[in-house]
Order: C-alpha cells, then sequence, then structure tokens
C-alpha cells in the first residue's frame, strides 16, 4: 500500500447547538494508524464531533476531510462507526452474524438477494472479532461484551480508513474492555487506519493512544497523554483547579467541572471521577 | 339461541359449500395476499415499535371510508386519503417514541369519532355501517377486490426493494445513518406503505382489527426465530393462514369473517409464544 490517504484532517472547525458554541477553533489531523482518545465532561459535544465527521450534523465554521475526500453528504461508507452502546432488545429478530451482515448489505437497495461474497466477507468478519462462537445467537441473549465485538465487527466491514468509536467500553467488564481495545488496536496497526475513540474513562485505553483531545467549556487541548493529563493543563482547560491523581496505575481526575452550560440539564450530575 | 342455531350460524352452509367458495373466491385472493404482505410489513412495525401506530391510522383510514360512504364516492380511496394522511402526519409529527404514541393517542379517537359521524348521517345500506368497523371482506365488491390486491402488490414490491435499508436503519438507526441510509426517508416511505396495507385491512377485517393481521403474525413469528429470512417468510405464513383459514371456515356458516381471523391469528401467536418459551426453559438457541 502506497501513501494510504490521510485518515481526517478537521481545519479550523466549529459548531454551534440551540445557540451554544460546542467548539471552535479545531485543527486536528489523524495520521494513518494513529489512535486518538477523545475525553471530556457530558455536555462538551464529543458525539457531536464524531457525527459531524460523519456528516450527520453541519459545521458552522471550517471543514472536514476523511478517509481523502471532503464531508458533504450524510453518512460515509468509507468510516467505521460504533454508535453509543444501547443493549439490544432480547426478541430483536437478529442473529450475531445479520449485526455484522447490517454493515456489508445494509445501506443497499434493491431485491434482497446476497451478492457472491457477502457470506464469505461476513465470516471473516466474524472470526476477525472473535466472535464465531456466538454468532449464529440472537443478538438478544449476548452479553454487552459479545455484542460490542460484533459492533466493531460490522464497523470494520467495509475495510474503513477511520474508525470512530462512541464510548465502546461503556458497561463492559474489565476483560471485555480489554478485548475490545485489543480488536481496535489491531485494526489501527494492521490497516493502518486512524482510531478517534470517545471516552468517559482514560484508563483502559491509555496505555495504547497516542494523542488526547480533550473538550471542555467551549476550549479544547490536543497533545500527548503526558502533555494533558496534568492538573496544570486541565486547570488551565477548566479554568478551575482540578488535580490529576496517580493512583494504582490508574488516572483519576478530581474536582473537573461538568460542561459549563449544561447545569441547568444535569443539576445532580456527579464530576468526572473515572477521568 | 340454541345448540343448533349456533351451529347452523357455524357450519349450516356446508351443504352449498363448494357454491359459496365459488361466489367469494375472489375475497379468498385479497385476504391471501394481504395475510402475506400484511405478515411482512409487520415485521417491521414491530422493529419500529409501531404497533399503536397502526391502530392510530386504521382509525382515520375508517373516517375517510365513511366520509367517502357519506358523499357517495369510492370507499376504497377515502379509506387510502384517510390513511395517507393520518400515516404521513404521525411519521412527520411523531419522530420519537413518546411524541410518536401521543399524537396517536390524539388522533384516534378523532377519527373514530369523526367516522361515527359520517356514519351517522348516512343513509344507505346499514349493513356497510358496521363493515367498516368489523369487516367483511364478502361483502365487497369486486372491483375494489382488485384494486385492494393491486396495492398490496405494489406494497410488496416496494418493501422488497427497501428491504435491506428499511432493516438496518429500524434495527439500528445511528449505524445506519453513519453508513448513508437517510433515516427521514425511510421512515417516511414506510409511513406511506404501512398506511396502504392499512387501507387494505380495514376493507377486508375492519378498522378495529387490522392489527390481527399487521402485528399478530409478526409477533407470533419473532417468538420462535430470529433468522433474517426465517422469520418475514414465518410471518407471512401465518398471516396467510390466518386470512384465508379465517375466510374459509367463516363461509361455512352464517358469521363474519374477521372473529374467525382474529382467532387464529392469535392461537398461532400463543402456539408460538409457549413453543419460544418452552425452548428458552431448555436453554435452545432460537
Amino acid at each position: 500500500m502506497t501513501a494510504a490517504p490521510t485518515p481526517l484532517r478537521i481545519t479550523g472547525a466549529a459548531l454551534r447547538r440551540d445557540g451554544r458554541e460546542l467548539w471552535s477553533g479545531l485543527d486536528l489531523t489523524v495520521e494513518p494508524g494513529e489512535f486518538i482518545a477523545v475525553l471530556g465532561p457530558s455536555g462538551a459535544g464529543k458525539t457531536t464531533l464524531l457525527r459531524a465527521i460523519l456528516g450527520l450534523e453541519r459545521l458552522s465554521a471550517g471543514t472536514i476531510e476523511a478517509v481523502g475526500a471532503p464531508v458533504r453528504r450524510s453518512g460515509n461508507r468509507r468510516i467505521g462507526y460504533i454508535p453509543q452502546q444501547r443493549p439490544l432488545p432480547r426478541h430483536t429478530a437478529l442473529r450475531g452474524r445479520d449485526l455484522v451482515m447490517l454493515g456489508v448489505d445494509g445501506h443497499r437497495f434493491g431485491l434482497p438477494f446476497p451478492r457472491r461474497g457477502d457470506r464469505d466477507r461476513v465470516d471473516a468478519l466474524v472470526e476477525a472479532v472473535g466472535a464465531a462462537s456466538f454468532a449464529d445467537r440472537p443478538v438478544g441473549v449476548l452479553s454487552g461484551g459479545e455484542q460490542q465485538r460484533l459492533r466493531v465487527g460490522q464497523a470494520l466491514a467495509d475495510d474503513p480508513g477511520l474508525l470512530l468509536c462512541d464510548e465502546p467500553l461503556t458497561s463492559l467488564d474489565l476483560a471485555n474492555q480489554q478485548a475490545v481495545v485489543g480488536l481496535i488496536d489491531r485494526y489501527r496497526r494492521d490497516r493502518r487506519g486512524g482510531v478517534l475513540l470517545v471516552t468517559h474513562d482514560i484508563n483502559p485505553v491509555l496505555d495504547r493512544v497516542d494523542r488526547i483531545l480533550y473538550l471542555a467549556g467551549g476550549r479544547f487541548t490536543l497533545g500527548t497523554p503526558e502533555e494533558v493529563l496534568t492538573s496544570s493543563t486541565l486547570s488551565g482547560l477548566y479554568g478551575a483547579p482540578v488535580t490529576v491523581l496517580r493512583a494504582g496505575g490508574r488516572l483519576v481526575v478530581v474536582g473537573a467541572p461538568d460542561a459549563t452550560d449544561t447545569h441547568h440539564h444535569h443539576p445532580h450530575e456527579t464530576p468526572e471521577v473515572g477521568l | 339461541m340454541n345448540w343448533s342455531d349456533i351451529g347452523d350460524a357455524l357450519f349450516g352452509g356446508l351443504p352449498q359449500y363448494g357454491a359459496i367458495l365459488a361466489l367469494v373466491q375472489n375475497s379468498v385472493w385479497a385476504g391471501a395476499v394481504l395475510g402475506i404482505v400484511g405478515g411482512l410489513i409487520g415485521v417491521f412495525v414491530i422493529q419500529r415499535d409501531m404497533s399503536f401506530a397502526v391502530h392510530g391510522i386504521s382509525e382515520l383510514s375508517f373516517a375517510g371510508a365513511a366520509a367517502a360512504l357519506l358523499i357517495g364516492v369510492d370507499v376504497v380511496t377515502g379509506s387510502l386519503v384517510g390513511s395517507l394522511a393520518a400515516a404521513v402526519l404521525i411519521g412527520w409529527l411523531g419522530a420519537r417514541a413518546r411524541d410518536r404514541n401521543s399524537i396517536i393517542g390524539v388522533l384516534m379517537p378523532f377519527g373514530l369519532g369523526l367516522g361515527i359521524l359520517f356514519l351517522s348521517l348516512y343513509s344507505g345500506r346499514s349493513a356497510n355501517r358496521f363493515s367498516l368497523l368489523t369487516g367483511q371482506i364478502v361483502s365487497v365488491r369486486t372491483n375494489e377486490l382488485g384494486a385492494l390486491i393491486v396495492i398490496s402488490v405494489l406494497v410488496l414490491l416496494a418493501l422488497l426493494f427497501i428491504w435491506r435499508p428499511l432493516r438496518f436503519d429500524s434495527l439500528d438507526p445511528q449505524a445506519a445513518a453513519a453508513r448513508g441510509v437517510p433515516g427521514r426517508g425511510m421512515s417516511l416511505v414506510f409511513m406511506v406503505l404501512l398506511g396502504l396495507m392499512v387501507a387494505v385491512a380495514v376493507h377486508i377485517i375492519g378498522a378495529l382489527l387490522v392489527m390481527a393481521l399487521l402485528v399478530t403474525p409478526a409477533a407470533a413469528a419473532m417468538r420462535i426465530s430470529s433468522g433474517p429470512l426465517a422469520v418475514p417468510l414465518l410471518a407471512a405464513g401465518f398471516g396467510f393462514v390466518s386470512a384465508v383459514g379465517g375466510i374459509l371456515l367463516a363461509i361455512a356458516g352464517t358469521l363474519p369473517v374477521s372473529p374467525y381471523i382474529t382467532t387464529i391469528s392469535f392461537l398461532i401467536y400463543l402456539v408460538c409464544r409457549g413453543v419460544g418459551s418452552a425452548r428458552e426453559r431448555r436453554g435452545i438457541a432460537r
């Protein structure tokens, strides 16, 4: 493979929603094989950033170029996307491999006959995410970790040049968190694709990420974990005293206020503690 | 009513069964097509959580048909107009499930009330009045039956054409949108197709009972299977058996068709539920 297109290039991007600027002046280039974690309090616009990259939200300023092409239309099959997890209802008419299949043929109009090769592709994806043993069971009875592996398989269906993950580790136990992070890490090493992973807890991915984008209060900080995750950097970003503690190999942020304008939406929300 | 009356009501037509069947064969065809297409669209009705919408659309379809009866235009056209207006309105105003249910709750009694008003103003044959609510397919005229069959076949073709994107959007709307499936477009097209099928069903089993063919067969299928091919095939099969079986049993006596259809589809659901729970208890994957 020669000169793979840059997975993501964001230039001077700003996004307003409900009269509030979520972020502005955002410049971010994700290099092939780079793994970037997106952190920040709820309401900081992390999910909205992913949706803007997919063309599902319109920027108020700036441009986004994803996998070598400017973002114009809604949706982009050159980007893999793992939406924020929402457990599937128990009686969903879908088996594990069908969830992966949706990534292969779910966008196709026309009589629903499978194309030659679709089956092999689904088999290969199921194998790649280690889901072969439960791929024929209904998704509704699978565990959160099993469902999430299948979602990774679905996201990788079209060999994407960029992978966007929105809180992919929430409500998974430690072993499953490590398994899913391992799959994402292998993707960016083998495929040399870029990864943008939104998370509220940096610890499960701390030793894998190259850089961190920290969004808070309409501002942002971008840099390596060592640069971003310090008491002085985060205090500057929040404009309030914030302490980063290291305890038992884990990072904990203490005293981070919630996103500035969301207090009235979430009056009882506790400050981020896992990070 | 004594036992012999009941016997007559159930089986009084048996001696002339062949002759009656020949008279109503077009109804059997219409029932067969509605059963199949209704079962298929039901899979999406359940996946999109729209069972209540089916009921709401049917009441406005009833109002449209009653208005048509009153002003003397084609009843099928009237039901289509009411149905599509309700479907588009619900699709447009009620993108989110919670909004949708309250909008349907508001529209439904209004539609039913309008329909009852139109019917009480109507001075024609009174058998027509009741049949829009509780259905009587064997009284539908042949040219109307033809229209119902054509509409059902068109819905079937459209449904097959958008099958995969509609399924993706129904099961996993965020991932579908990320891959370029137009969510709003799918929703609108689906509501129009649903509106068309509800209008057809109103004429065959009546506005109050459309769910027996548009929801129950698919719900039963999902109890015993989860395969992408098995569920729609089973749902279509259950719909077909309910509709055709109901008509064939009804013409043996003098009772209306609808209770037969609703009972068969309910029994199928009960059996599927039992089989599904028994399997789950034994821990067998569906």
